[in-house]
């Protein structure tokens, strides 16, 4: 009865198909070939966190004291590290930040925040899901994402990133409604895309999912070095192709794991090669989606969709 | 469907951490460590050496190495039996060859089974970290104090008798514990525990019965995690040993002292084609000026008379 009253679906429907050929060129502030951003996910796992129906935070009953205590360990030791060698490749980050953290540690948001750093919002904590929450619960995430930004930095949230990852189908909306610019919970492209929302305007940034150094470690058990190398190949690639039209990477990290001692050497040497090449853009992900509109980008692409979507439909009609 | 309302309540939210047990601290803020000798580095090489019960429960989880094929699992039970009968001499032997005194993080019942593996661990000047009572002994907050309790103590004092030695260290199966096991083991005499992954530095935990230390232990180095979970080489190991090494010994140089912390398995190092790769290691931390090695209890002693 439940599955007939809320039947799963067979597509997002959040975005629009496009070819990558031929597209609209995008053109990056001081024709810059590629928009490189750097996105720590500076976060708080919860000790003893409530249950999910949906995930439960910790595989091991709570307290899963070795877990908690990995991912505390970006928060004594790996964040310096990650920022030192960011200061040094003269990279500013743009924090996925669970916005407790602005209570638990001001003083790791006080030295992003005097580096001019970036705030996006990551959810609350990485232990809380919007899985089941209706839509004004989630909205509430929203709004305390949002106070307690401007509060901690002063700062008017721009990016978002679902705690975890988690979403519901009306998540796009209420961001988008609630003023967020970008979101990085999709991964369909390396150009930013506007997504079809309700209101407002939202784009998709390109986050990543094979740069992000927790599906490197956590996931594809890769070696640091290793890292650093395909870090300068994703790199090496989106910067020949942005010669024909603006490309985007990100390098989403978590200081917990590449801010370990025998990992960050791999990954300053990876950041400081990008930072000597020409024609790069180092940015912020509010940097980039501001070019984007006003850049013209935004607008073209919408009608490039549509003008797909229509072709497509008439095709479709033909046969 | 919605959350009750307290999913959206954050009763730890605060200043600091969201419990008791420590306070957050920067680890490049501290007041520099000065290792008494003048050491950069202290080096604390811990060896787990662990018993797999054939029946070994897998709830509420099961501690990693765990036996993993129908019962009975001969495979996995004898592959880890072979790091006690065989594995585990080849390690002390190339750390006695290196003169190097170290910790071995030693399952309670061990003490029971192997009385003659505790008494070579021993008698090669090292000393006895008590490492739970057997890896199907985890220990979580399902259990009731008085069950965790008497786990505790049994496995000290079977490790203890057999050795001669205080036996004040601790390391649970797969690094558990559930909210009362600090109190616990301190109440038990315990001084340091290795379970927490969160500092490259000793720090003071909190404890019913006055402090214990958590000493630092790498948790993506461990031999184990990188040979059975990453599925890495052994030359991929040796090469974040080294790599941590540096980045430890470099920083040493400005922040003050720092531990570098080397987990082996005797089930893994101690494999003939493995065992070279840890000379490997030994050899290169070793060659370095400043690198003071040190059992884990004598590492956690100097730091608290340098606080």
């Amino acid at each position: 009865m439940a599955a007939e009253a809320n039947p799963m679906r067979s597509d997002l429907g959040l975005y629009d198909y496009l070819p990558w050929p031929n597209r609209p060129k995008i053109v990056w502030p001081g024709n810059k070939k590629i928009a490189v951003w750097i996105a720590p996910n500076i976060e708080f796992y919860e000790y003893d966190p409530p249950n999910n129906p949906t995930r439960t935070p910790w595989a091991r009953p709570n307290p899963d004291v070795l877990q908690y205590s990995h991912r505390d360990y970006g928060n004594r030791a790996g964040w310096q590290r990650m920022m030192a060698a960011m200061d040094r490749a003269g990279f500013r980050g743009s924090v996925s930040l669970n916005v407790a953290l602005c209570d638990h540690h001001p003083e790791i948001i006080k030295a992003c925040a005097d580096r001019g750093w970036e705030f996006f919002s990551h959810g609350i904590y990485n232990t809380r899901y919007v899985y089941n929450l209706d839509i004004e619960q989630e909205r509430a995430i929203i709004r305390d994402a949002f106070e307690t930004v401007r509060k901690h930095t002063g700062q008017e949230l721009a990016g978002w990133l679902s705690p975890a990852l988690s979403n519901n189908f009306w998540t796009m909306d209420i961001l988008a409604e609630a003023g967020i610019q970008y979101t990085c919970d999709m991964f369909h492209d390396d150009q930013p895309m506007p997504v079809k929302v309700k209101s407002g305007k939202l784009i998709s940034m390109p986050y990543s999912l094979e740069m992000n150094d927790v599906i490197v470690y956590n996931t594809q058990k890769v070696t640091p070095r290793h890292y650093g190398e395909i870090i300068k190949r994703q790199f090496d690639q989106l910067y020949k192709e942005g010669d024909e039209s603006g490309t985007v990477m990100c390098i989403p990290l978590h200081p917990y794991l590449v801010g370990q001692p025998h990992r960050i050497d791999a990954f300053a040497e990876a950041i400081e090669y990008i930072a000597s090449h020409d024609g790069v853009w180092q940015t912020t992900g509010r940097e980039i989606a501001e070019a984007y509109h006003a850049s013209g980008a935004y607008d073209a692409m919408n009608a490039a969709m549509s003008a797909h979507n229509a072709a497509n439909a008439t095709e479709k009609g033909i046969r | 469907m919605s959350m009750p309302d307290n999913y959206l309540e954050y009763p730890a939210r605060r200043y600091g951490m969201d419990h008791d047990r420590y306070e957050w601290s920067d680890l490049f803020k501290r007041k520099p460590i000065a290792w008494s000798n003048g050491a950069r580095i202290a080096l604390s090489i811990v060896t787990h050496v662990q018993h797999f019960p054939l029946d070994m429960p897998s709830k509420p989880f099961k501690a990693p190495g765990a036996l993993s094929m129908p019962y009975p699992d001969f495979r996995y039970y004898t592959n880890r039996d072979y790091g006690n009968r065989v594995g585990i001499y080849r390690v002390l032997r190339l750390l006695a060859e290196k003169q190097l005194k170290t910790s071995f993080a030693i399952n309670g019942i061990i003490a029971d089974r192997y009385p003659a593996l505790v008494q070579a661990v021993v008698e090669g000047g090292h000393e006895i970290v008590a490492h739970g009572l057997d890896m199907g002994k985890v220990h979580h907050s399902g259990l009731s104090e008085d069950e965790e309790n008497r786990i505790i103590a049994e496995a000290l004092r079977l490790l203890r008798e057999t050795s001669g030695q205080k036996v004040e260290g601790w390391l649970s199966p797969g690094r558990a514990q559930g909210f009362n096991t600090p109190d616990l083991l301190a109440k038990n005499g315990v001084t340091y525990s290795l379970d927490w992954a969160n500092d490259d530095l000793p720090y003071e935990m909190r404890t019913k019965v006055g402090p214990i230390v958590a000493m630092p232990m790498a948790y993506e180095t461990d031999d184990r995690v990188v040979a059975d979970e990453y599925f890495q080489s052994e030359a991929d190991w040796v090469q974040q040993v080294k790599d941590r090494f540096d980045v430890l010994y470099r920083e040493s140089a400005e922040y003050g002292g720092r531990v570098m912390s080397l987990p082996l398995h005797s089930w893994v190092s101690g494999m003939p084609y493995r065992v070279e790769y840890l000379r490997e290691a030994l050899d290169y931390i070793l060659s370095h000026e400043g690198v003071w090695n040190a059992p884990a209890g004598e590492i956690c002693a100097a730091f608290r008379s340098a606080g």
